[in-house]
C-alpha cells in the first residue's frame, strides 16, 4: 500500500467544562491512504466528529488539542491560521451534514465556488467562474450555468449538499472529510449524493473519510473502517471483516442492534455510553460488554493485530475462536 | 381482517372489526402570501384522499419521504390538528361527529409518542408527575403513585426514577418516560411519530423490542411513522408507502418489501443501505433522479410520474387508483412491477 495522505497519531482532544476535563479523543491513531474511502463509526459523543474538527483545526479555541495529524507531509496539530487557511479548501477540505450551513445565504452559488477556487490559486475572475459552472456538472447539478447564478435558499436539500461538495472538490484536494453527509437527506436522495462522493473519489483521486454513524452508508461504500467508542478507535478492518468476522465486542453488539431481514428479535447493547467527564478505568466498554473479565479493568487495550483487523479487546483472539 | 375489507375502493363504510378506519382524509395547509409571487394564498395538500384501516392489535407502518404527508396523517387520527375532509372512525364512532368533551373521552384510548424526547417532557416536572398528567387531566380516580409505578416497570426503568426529572436520563430513558406516559391511560391505539429516529442504533433496539414486548403484552395497535424503512419492516405488520400525499402502495408488510409492485416502492427499497457489503455491492440500484417535488403543486395524474423511469404519456393524464395486485398489496400505477 502506498504511504497514507494523512496520518494521526495519538490525537487527543480535550474540552474544558465547568464540571471538568473532558477528553473527547483519547490517543486516535489512523491512516488514510490515496483514493481510499475510510469509514469512521460511532454513535452520539464516540469522538468521531470531533477527531476530524480536530485535525482540520475547527474547533473553538477552548479546546486543547495534542499528538499529530501529518497531511502531505504538513503538520497540522499547532500550525498557525494562515497555514491552516492555506490547507483547508486545498488539500483537506470538509463536509457536513447540513449544507445550509457551509453556504452564504446572500451570495449566488457560482461566486461562493469561484471566491474559494481564487482563494488558493491566481485564476482569473472569468476562468473561476466557468470553472465553477464545470464543477457544478460534475457534481450532477442540471443546467449548470443558470444555476451557477442563483441563491442556496433556491436549491433543494440534496442540491445544496451536491453544490458544498462541488466547492469542497474546487482545488482538488487529497482528503475531503465528509461529516455525516447524508444524515439529513431523504434515503433517495442518499443515495445520489452517496454516487457523487464515489464519483469524485474515482474521478479526482481524492481520498474520502466518511464519519457516519449509518452501519449501511458504510456497508455500501467504504473499503476500510474504524469503529470508535468513548473517544478511541476500537477496532479497525476491511468492511468485509467488520461485518462478517467484528472482533470487538462492541463491532458485534452494533450489528446486533439493527433490524434486518429475518431477524425475529433485536439485541440491544446493554447499559449506556460512559460518561467522559469520569471515564472508568481500563475498557470504556466493559460495563456494557457481556465478555468483560477482571483484566479489563487494567489499562486501556491499545488497537492489535486480530487476523486482517485491529482489534482493542484484549479477549478478541480467544473470542473469535468457535466455541 | 381481510385484504378485500381493507380495499379503500370498496369501503365507504368502516371495515367490520377495524379498530380504526380512515375514509379519504385530506388535509390542506393555508400557506401565507408571499411578497412578489403574486401575493395569493397559496394551499399546500399534505395528505390528499388516504383510507386505510388498523386492525386490533396490529401495527401499520407509515413509511415516506420528506413531505409524503405521514406526520399529517397521524395527526389527523388523532384530530390533533383538523382534517380538512374525510372520515376518522375510531371503534366504531366517527370521531367528526363528536363535541369536544365527548372527543376528549374518546382521546383516552389513542395516544402518541413524539420522536424527540427531549422535547416532549416537561423539564420542570418529575418523571412520576409527567407519566401521572393524562391521569389528572382525564380525572381517572385512585393511586396514581402505585400506577406509575407499575408503569416505569412495564416500560422497563425503576420504580425510583418517578421522583427524578428529565435531564438525568438519557434519549433512550427519555423515549420510555414517554412511553410510560402514552400507556397511562390503556390506550387501544398509539400513533408513534419517528419514536426511535433521534436514538442511538444499540439504544434504537431496546426501545423497538419494548414496542414489540408492550404489544404481545397488551395488545394495542400502533400506527409506527418512520422514515427508516427497516425498522418498520421489523415492527410491522401491514405497510403503507406514501408520496406527496398519497397512499403509492399498501399490504402486508413482508408482502411490500419483498414484492412491491410500484416503481416508487422499489426505488424507495433500493435505496436504503443494508448492512451487508457484499450484497450492497452486488444488488441492482435504483436511482432515482431528483428531489420529491414541492406538494405546493404537485405533478398532475401519478404524483410520482416525474421521476419514474415507466411514466407515460397516461400518467400525466390519468391518477392511477390503488389496484388490488397478485400477491395481494394494493398499488396505485398504470405500470405495477411484476
Amino acid at each position: 500500500m502506498s504511504a497514507p495522505i494523512l496520518q494521526v497519531r495519538d490525537l487527543q482532544v480535550t474540552f474544558h467544562t465547568p464540571n471538568g476535563p473532558l477528553i473527547a479523543v483519547r490517543g486516535t491513531d489512523l491512516d488514510v491512504h490515496p483514493g481510499e474511502m475510510v469509514g469512521v463509526v460511532g454513535e452520539s459523543g464516540s469522538g468521531k466528529s470531533v477527531s476530524f474538527l480536530a485535525a482540520m483545526g475547527l474547533l473553538p479555541k477552548s479546546a486543547t488539542v495534542a499528538g499529530s495529524v501529518l497531511l502531505d507531509g504538513h503538520q497540522l496539530v499547532g500550525a498557525s491560521a494562515k497555514e491552516l487557511r492555506s490547507i483547508r479548501g486545498r488539500l483537506m477540505s470538509m463536509i457536513f451534514q447540513d449544507p445550509l450551513s457551509a453556504l452564504n445565504p446572500v451570495h449566488r452559488i457560482g461566486a461562493q465556488i469561484s471566491e474559494m477556487l481564487r482563494a488558493h490559486s491566481k485564476m482569473s475572475e472569468r476562468a473561476a467562474r466557468s470553472r465553477a459552472v464545470e464543477l457544478l456538472e460534475i457534481v450532477g447539478i442540471p443546467q449548470p450555468g443558470d444555476r451557477s447564478l442563483q441563491y442556496p435558499h433556491e436549491f433543494s436539500g440534496g442540491m445544496r449538499q451536491r453544490v458544498v461538495i462541488a466547492m469542497a472538490i474546487a482545488n482538488s484536494p487529497k482528503v475531503l472529510i465528509a461529516d455525516e453527509p447524508t444524515t439529513a437527506l431523504d434515503v433517495t436522495v442518499q443515495a445520489q449524493i452517496l454516487e457523487v462522493i464515489q464519483r469524485v473519489q474515482a474521478q479526482f483521486g481524492t481520498a474520502v473519510v466518511l464519519i457516519t454513524h449509518d452501519l449501511g452508508v458504510v456497508a455500501r461504500v467504504c473499503e476500510r473502517v474504524n469503529v470508535m467508542y468513548a473517544g478511541r478507535i476500537v477496532e479497525r478492518a476491511s468492511v468485509n471483516d467488520i461485518f462478517e468476522a467484528p472482533t470487538h465486542p462492541y463491532t458485534r453488539g452494533l450489528l446486533a442492534s439493527l433490524p434486518q431481514a429475518g431477524v425475529e428479535r433485536l439485541v440491544p447493547i446493554t447499559g449506556f455510553p460512559p460518561n467522559m467527564l469520569r471515564l472508568p478505568a481500563g475498557c470504556a466498554f466493559r460495563a456494557r460488554c457481556a465478555e468483560a473479565i477482571a483484566e479489563c479493568e487494567h489499562g486501556v487495550p491499545e488497537l492489535r493485530a486480530v487476523g486482517a483487523a485491529q482489534s482493542a479487546c484484549i479477549r478478541a483472539v480467544e473470542l473469535m475462536q468457535p466455541r | 381482517m381481510t385484504r378485500k375489507e381493507s380495499n379503500p375502493q370498496i369501503g365507504a363504510s368502516p371495515a367490520s372489526g377495524a379498530l380504526l378506519s380512515v375514509r379519504g382524509l385530506v388535509k390542506q395547509f393555508r400557506m401565507k402570501a408571499v411578497r412578489g409571487k403574486g401575493g395569493r394564498k397559496r394551499l399546500v395538500q399534505a395528505v390528499s384522499d388516504v383510507s386505510f384501516d388498523v386492525a386490533p392489535g396490529e401495527t401499520l407502518g407509515l413509511v415516506g419521504e420528506s413531505g409524503s404527508g405521514k406526520t399529517t396523517v397521524g395527526r389527523c387520527v388523532l384530530r390533533l390538528i383538523e382534517p380538512t375532509a374525510g372520515q376518522v372512525s375510531f371503534e366504531g364512532v366517527d370521531l367528526a361527529q363528536l363535541s369536544f368533551e365527548e372527543l376528549r373521552v374518546v382521546r383516552r384510548r389513542m395516544q402518541i409518542v413524539f420522536q424527540d424526547p427531549y422535547a416532549s417532557l416537561d423539564p420542570k416536572m418529575t418523571v412520576g408527575a409527567s407519566i401521572a398528567e393524562p391521569l389528572v387531566v382525564q380525572g381517572v380516580e385512585g393511586d396514581h403513585k402505585e400506577k406509575v409505578v407499575s408503569l416505569l416497570e412495564l416500560v422497563g426503568l425503576s420504580p425510583d426514577h418517578a421522583r427524578r426529572f428529565p435531564h438525568e436520563f438519557s434519549g433512550g430513558q427519555r423515549q420510555r418516560i414517554g412511553v410510560a406516559r402514552a400507556l397511562a391511560l390503556d390506550p387501544a391505539l398509539i400513533v408513534l411519530d419517528e419514536p426511535v429516529s433521534a436514538l442511538d442504533v444499540s439504544i434504537q433496539a431496546g426501545v423497538v423490542n419494548l414496542f414489540n414486548d408492550l404489544q404481545s403484552r397488551l395488545g394495542m395497535s400502533y400506527i409506527f411513522i418512520a422514515h427508516d424503512l427497516s425498522v418498520v419492516r421489523h415492527t410491522a405488520d401491514r405497510v403503507a408507502v406514501m408520496y406527496l400525499g398519497k397512499i403509492m402502495e399498501i399490504g402486508d408488510a413482508e408482502t411490500v418489501y419483498e414484492h412491491p409492485t410500484h416503481p416508487y416502492t422499489k426505488a424507495l427499497l433500493s435505496a436504503v443501505p443494508l448492512p451487508n457489503p457484499r450484497l450492497e455491492r452486488s444488488r441492482n440500484r435504483i436511482m432515482l433522479e431528483g428531489d420529491v417535488p414541492s406538494p405546493v403543486n404537485p405533478p398532475s395524474g401519478c404524483r410520482f410520474r416525474t421521476r419514474c423511469w415507466k411514466a407515460t404519456d397516461l400518467c400525466a393524464m390519468q391518477e392511477p387508483v390503488l389496484t388490488i395486485r397478485a400477491h395481494g398489496q394494493l398499488s396505485a400505477c398504470h405500470h405495477p412491477e411484476g
